[in-house]
């Protein structure tokens, strides 16, 4: 953003406030003329399609707390309130509802793009990092947001998460009665619940704002993998990726639209629409769909091991499973960034995928129900199963992949595989097409 | 600032590093300790603590009948027992408990049992307040949200939850009087 020797952009009143504040020329350098790889595939979008998500977020929950009540007296029905009697009420807080879900589904891919084409690696760690940040704020902040309707799986949800750190030796209680500012989730912890629910996408903007910066140090990884060499590997990024995250983005909310207006309640529990009952317990305490993998990886620890007993041994495994994701940009020792070129580590990316698909149907289920009647197989066995093949993945098999797997050779620029030829060639040709 | 590296009887720069450090030391500590009031104005207050106990009047309670107060935001259980439920949970050896405990230090009053209707696991109330509820396999109470049973002494006997419904303070006013808390 330094920018005191260089030219002002713009004419008249964008010349005035650009020579004193140079927002103009930043914009332009950074999103209109910003070098970009020319050859993003779709999987390039959910940048876009998250800053417009968090934007959505921040905008109806604004909107949304003008008529929400943060007391357990009222808040069920004030929800309720906004669903009947204010105007459009129901469409800002099911647009709310399922944006959490959308948010969630477009920054799983996102972050699964990053796991297959190397977009951790060296010289993106920080970025990386940034990004589990993010995934954390978002959990914290929509385990918060689903307390607020004050539904049973709102108070039930929040009532075994906040017990979780019991499970804290020694201090564990303490934590648990600072969480709650009582003896049980009562007021005091849906009062601080919606503070926090409040603050916390605006953390989020912050480390967002955070991501992009140390993205544009870098520049963006693409498919191949393999940097830039010049010009005739990248395109300005207005007006070729405003358009294309454009067009993307239109796609992604006409999936978003459908299920506001047609299915909004696919995703939720029938149980939160009865009112919180501290007394009495749903027969299924289930989060909600972003979390279960999580929460599969939770029950499956209910064997002791060694001192540590199964409930502790669970949150740890459960925070682990987070906390594993910091450090991958270290576990993988492999060089090549693509897993186009990673004819092993190609496969066991894809079954780390249906691992993960499967912990999420593991956290949907009771843990004793029979999978197979015939094989006395449980849902928790495959739990077992599940967990320990994802700490598998990153701890054991991504170190190893690095050593052992044999790359395809790489291409020598982003234009050879296109032309044919090195990119002195490609740029050649690649000249007239930039004028036109 | 460059004058403290190599003078004064050429150590070097103590006396200014001394008053870095102190000064860091303390800014830290004392910053710690204005952060403490942020943190503890979360912990209960003092309408929520004057809240921390209630009476009960069991006069109206039949034997084998159990009823449900609330204390503190949580369900505390009040079980009349039967002679039969209290000879089970007295008969009990203590090898056969997870978190052995003996009747006798539970229930000071045999006839009545009192407890706080949370299982230890992961916080759900269990079933077995109304007799249509099931009571689990040693017929006191069971959870459903991880299948936790409780004995007639609210003790774990099976499934995932580490300890026994635990006992909240109490005392006997006269004969139909409980304090809890």
């Amino acid at each position: 953003m330094s920018s005191g020797n260089q030219q002002p952009v713009g004419d008249g009143l964008v010349k005035w406030i650009d020579t004193r504040l140079p927002v103009f020329s930043y914009l332009q350098k950074e999103y209109a003329e910003f070098q970009s790889p020319k050859n993003f595939n779709w999987f390039w979008n959910f940048g876009a399609i998250l800053t417009f998500m968090l934007v959505m977020m921040i905008l109806t929950g604004i909107i949304l707390a003008m008529q929400y009540q943060p007391n357990t007296m009222l808040a069920f029905d004030s929800v309720e309130r906004i669903m009947r009697d204010v105007n459009h009420g129901w469409m800002l807080r099911y647009m709310h509802a399922n944006g959490a879900t959308f948010f969630f589904i477009a920054v799983y891919i996102h972050m699964f793009r990053g796991l297959y084409y190397g977009s951790y690696k060296n010289p993106r760690e920080l970025l990386w990092i940034l990004g589990v940040v993010i995934l954390v704020l978002m959990m914290a902040t929509a385990f918060m947001g689903y307390v607020l309707p004050w539904g049973q799986m709102s108070f039930w949800g929040a009532t075994v998460i906040t017990n979780l750190f019991s499970a804290i030796p020694l201090i564990g209680d303490s934590i648990v009665t600072l969480l709650w500012g009582g003896f049980s989730v009562d007021n005091p912890t849906l009062n601080r619940f919606f503070a926090l629910h409040y603050l916390f996408p605006f953390l989020i903007f912050g480390v967002v704002v955070l991501h992009v910066v140390a993205l544009h140090v870098s520049g963006s990884n693409n498919p191949l993998g393999v940097d830039p060499k010049g010009p005739q590997d990248t395109v300005s990024f207005h007006p070729y990726y405003t358009m294309k995250d454009s067009a993307g983005l239109a796609i992604f909310i006409t999936i978003f639209a459908f299920f506001v207006f047609f299915a909004p309640n696919f995703f939720g529990e029938p149980e939160n629409y009865l009112p919180a009952a501290p007394l009495n317990t749903p027969a299924h305490i289930v989060p909600e769909w972003y979390f279960l993998p999580f929460f599969a990886i939770l029950r499956s620890i209910n064997f002791d091991v060694l001192f540590i007993e199964a409930k502790l041994g669970g949150v740890i495994a459960m925070f682990g499973a987070i906390f594993v994701l910091f450090i991958v940009p270290w576990l993988d020792k492999s060089p090549v960034r693509s897993a186009k070129f990673r004819p092993v580590y190609r496969w066991f990316f894809w079954i780390f995928v249906l691992d993960c698909f499967l912990l999420g149907w593991v956290g949907g289920r009771a843990p004793d129900n029979l999978v197979f009647e015939g094989l006395n197989l449980k849902v928790i066995h495959l739990g077992w199963l599940a967990t320990f093949w994802y700490f598998f993945h990153f701890i054991i098999l991504l170190p190893l992949l690095g050593i052992f797997e044999k790359p395809k050779p790489l291409p020598k620029s982003i234009s050879a595989p296109v032309l044919g030829g090195g990119s002195a060639a490609a740029s050649a040709t690649a000249k007239p097409m930039e004028k036109a | 600032m460059s004058d403290d590296t190599q003078n004064h009887d050429g150590h070097s720069g103590s006396r200014r590093d001394f008053l870095y450090l102190s000064a860091g030391a303390f800014a830290s500590v004392g910053g710690a300790i204005a952060l403490w009031p942020f943190v503890d104005s979360m912990n209960p207050s003092a309408d929520v603590l004057a809240l921390s106990t209630v009476e009960v009047d069991v006069s109206q309670v039949e034997v084998g009948q159990r009823v449900t107060v609330k204390w503190q935001g949580k369900p505390v259980f009040i079980d009349r027992r039967t002679e039969a439920g209290i000879a089970e949970a007295r008969d009990t050896p203590l090898d056969d408990l997870r978190d052995p405990e003996t009747d006798e230090a539970r229930a000071e009053r045999p006839e009545w049992l009192v407890v706080i209707g949370v299982c230890t696991h992961l916080g759900c109330v269990p079933l077995g307040q109304t007799p249509s509820e099931p009571r689990g396999e040693w017929g006191g109470w069971f959870c459903p949200c991880h299948g936790s049973h409780y004995d007639t002494s609210g003790r774990i006997r099976k499934g995932p939850a580490p300890l026994n419904l635990p006992v909240p303070p109490l005392a006997f006013l006269n004969d139909t009087n409980i304090k809890i808390g």
